[in-house]
């Protein structure tokens, strides 16, 4: 909606998650984006809203509230058990007129890239994608979104002064969780879901889960990953040793995918997924750009090579100069 | 059937080199090259066609120098390309920008099916393909990894998640976004390129469009970028460990140990 004056300005209010939702399961980026919304209202002074779609009520709703919502928006209708892109925007953006919140956060997940984007442009107002910081304005009480452009390369930050309400999206491992409180208490609210012509729009014939769902890179707090210089498959046997031992998902290069040695889901960087992780060990990597734009940003980055002089071993926090095959097996050893 | 293909015009990050102090691509002097994910989208259309007979419809909305991606997707073999240029949609954000292609989709008239690769390399948003749809009111399915079957009225597609994928019938018209498990691209053939040379590549300014002028460029955009600012570097140096496999392992675990990164069970 564009914003004329200040009045119609001011009638947004609450800060609202769209709660990312896994076959009728709140995803637990759910709560990370809730502790990015708490911090805004408590900034502004108003109220945290969360809207669940789902085909039939989630078994802890309540959980919202202890982890920083005051209001929790249900929607449920047999139809929303699978991702329909076209029906539940429609249902949102006829939540978003009805109840005017100020600021909507959804997840950048595959759902939340495909829903908030139609969602924006349905309703008028601005949208920013994979925010990494989010604050408020202090003259102006507008949303500061802070995205990475170009690669990682520059840092953008960006308002929509004009248009209400400001939307943005978050990758999930981005933003922190509050400590829970379950003593705290909100409202839950049902709301209707009016299908209409829009359930025409697409008709979901089957949902294929993969059974090796152990690919959790963005919620890892280690990440174990494998180039070129694993040298094959069974390398990365050696790597899942590892990720065993710590508690870590395996990643990989995109020359390690290409190679057919382990599946595109664990593919890290620019076509793959972008990670933040606490501890990245890079083992056989030489750090192409396309592979440091999606870790760089990891708290702790360990470089695992022969070589010395790779891209990678320069970039590192710690740069173990050696054979992988005989320092992975000895590290599974020492911890 | 009628295609629209949109695609863009990128920096070509894959021949940046790093700066060793800032250790960040060094943009300047950077070629313009077609969108990687867009030579997926072209590549599908042009499979599209093949198999089930449509004609193929590539634009592009960019500086006039866009004209070459244009080009390069009439040699592998779309049928004719539109530029969108004018000084008016410059500043374009992704919600301005998707409104421009939509317009000029709506000009082009009776198309069944846009696809857009599933982002560009340079602003990562993702938001364009959606944004389409939304404006058109069309169905939309993102990150396609295959499309099984088309037929007048529908296309059945596979769509990634996370964790798997879907398998949707769409109705038409629609927009899809794909992704590059979709396809291997061709190489332009010497009829290809002879062909792309002699196309007469017509731009499209915003009255041509019917463009509502307030819903374009800087001014149509709601979002503003007020700054722009390099990065946290990272300021730290580089601890080399060197030795036996053992004294190294040692080393290394006593840091995990330090930094608290071990969460499994087993210690």
């Amino acid at each position: 909606m564009r914003i004329t004056n200040l009045n119609e300005k001011l009638q947004y209010e609450d800060v609202w998650v769209v709660a990312e939702m896994l076959l009728d399961k709140i995803h637990p980026v759910t709560y990370e984006l809730l502790g990015a919304a708490r911090a805004l209202a408590d900034y502004g002074a108003s109220r945290v809203g969360v809207i669940v779609l789902c085909s039939k009520e989630p078994e802890n709703p309540t959980d919202l509230f202890a982890f920083g919502a005051d209001k929790v928006i249900i929607v449920t209708n047999p139809q929303l058990k699978g991702f329909l892109d076209e029906t539940e925007a429609e249902i949102i953006i006829r939540l978003i007129e009805k109840y005017k919140p100020e600021i909507v956060l959804g997840a950048a997940s595959s759902r939340g890239r495909a829903l908030i984007p139609r969602i924006a442009v349905k309703a008028n107002c601005g949208l920013t994608a994979d925010c990494t910081e989010l604050g408020i304005d202090f003259e102006s009480g507008d949303l500061l979104q802070t995205r990475p452009a170009f690669g990682g390369n520059i840092m953008a930050i960006i308002r929509s002064p004009n248009h209400r309400p400001q939307m943005a999206t978050v990758r999930p491992g981005v933003m922190k969780s509050i400590t829970p409180d379950y003593s705290r208490k909100g409202e839950i609210i049902y709301e209707k879901a009016k299908l209409n012509n829009q359930a025409a729009f697409k008709r979901i014939i089957e949902s294929i889960t993969k059974e090796e769902n152990a690919v959790n890179l963005t919620q890892a707090q280690i990440i174990i990953a494998g180039g070129r210089g694993v040298k094959g498959a069974e390398g990365f046997d050696l790597l899942r040793e590892l990720a065993a031992k710590t508690g870590g998902a395996v990643g990989a290069s995109r020359a390690a995918v290409d190679s057919g040695w382990i599946p595109y889901e664990h593919q890290i960087g620019q076509t793959g997924q972008t990670v933040q992780t606490g501890t990245y060990i890079a083992c056989g990597i030489s750090g192409q750009i396309q592979h440091l734009v999606g870790m760089q940003s990891s708290a702790l980055i360990i470089a695992i090579d022969k070589n010395p002089d790779t891209p990678m071993m320069q970039m590192a926090d710690i740069a173990v100069v050696g054979d992988l095959f005989e320092i992975i097996p000895a590290l599974v050893r020492e911890i | 059937m009628k295609i629209v293909v949109c695609i863009k015009q990128v920096p070509a990050t894959n021949e940046a080199k790093i700066d060793p102090l800032t250790k960040r691509i060094v943009r300047e002097g950077l070629k313009a090259v077609m969108n990687p994910f867009d030579a997926y989208a072209v590549e599908e259309a042009i499979r599209l066609k093949e198999k089930c007979g449509a004609e193929v419809i590539v634009i592009s909305m960019g500086p006039e120098k866009a004209q070459r991606c244009l080009r390069e997707a009439v040699s592998l073999g779309a049928d004719r390309a539109v530029l969108l240029s004018d000084r008016a949609f410059g500043g374009s954000d992704t919600w301005a920008t998707s409104y421009v292609l939509s317009k000029a989709i709506e000009k082009i008239g009776q198309v069944d099916l846009v696809i857009c690769g599933k982002q560009a390399v340079d602003g990562d948003t993702a938001q364009v393909g959606p944004g389409i749809a939304a404006h058109l009111d069309f169905a939309q399915a993102t990150f396609v990894m295959k499309v099984e079957k088309v037929d007048r009225r529908h296309i059945r597609v596979q769509r990634m998640r996370e964790n798997g994928y879907d398998v949707c019938d769409i109705k038409l018209p629609a927009v899809i976004t794909v992704v590059k498990d979709i396809n291997m691209p061709r190489v332009p053939t010497l009829k290809g390129r002879l062909a792309s040379d002699e196309i007469d590549i017509p731009i499209w300014r915003p009255e041509d469009i019917k463009a509502d002028i307030e819903k374009i460029g800087l001014d149509g955009s709601p979002t503003r970028v007020v700054k722009t600012q390099p990065p946290k570097a990272r300021s730290r140096k580089t601890i080399r460990i060197e030795g036996s496999p053992q004294e190294c392992a040692k080393q290394l675990a006593q840091r995990l140990r330090e930094e608290d990164s071990i969460s499994g069970a087993n210690i």
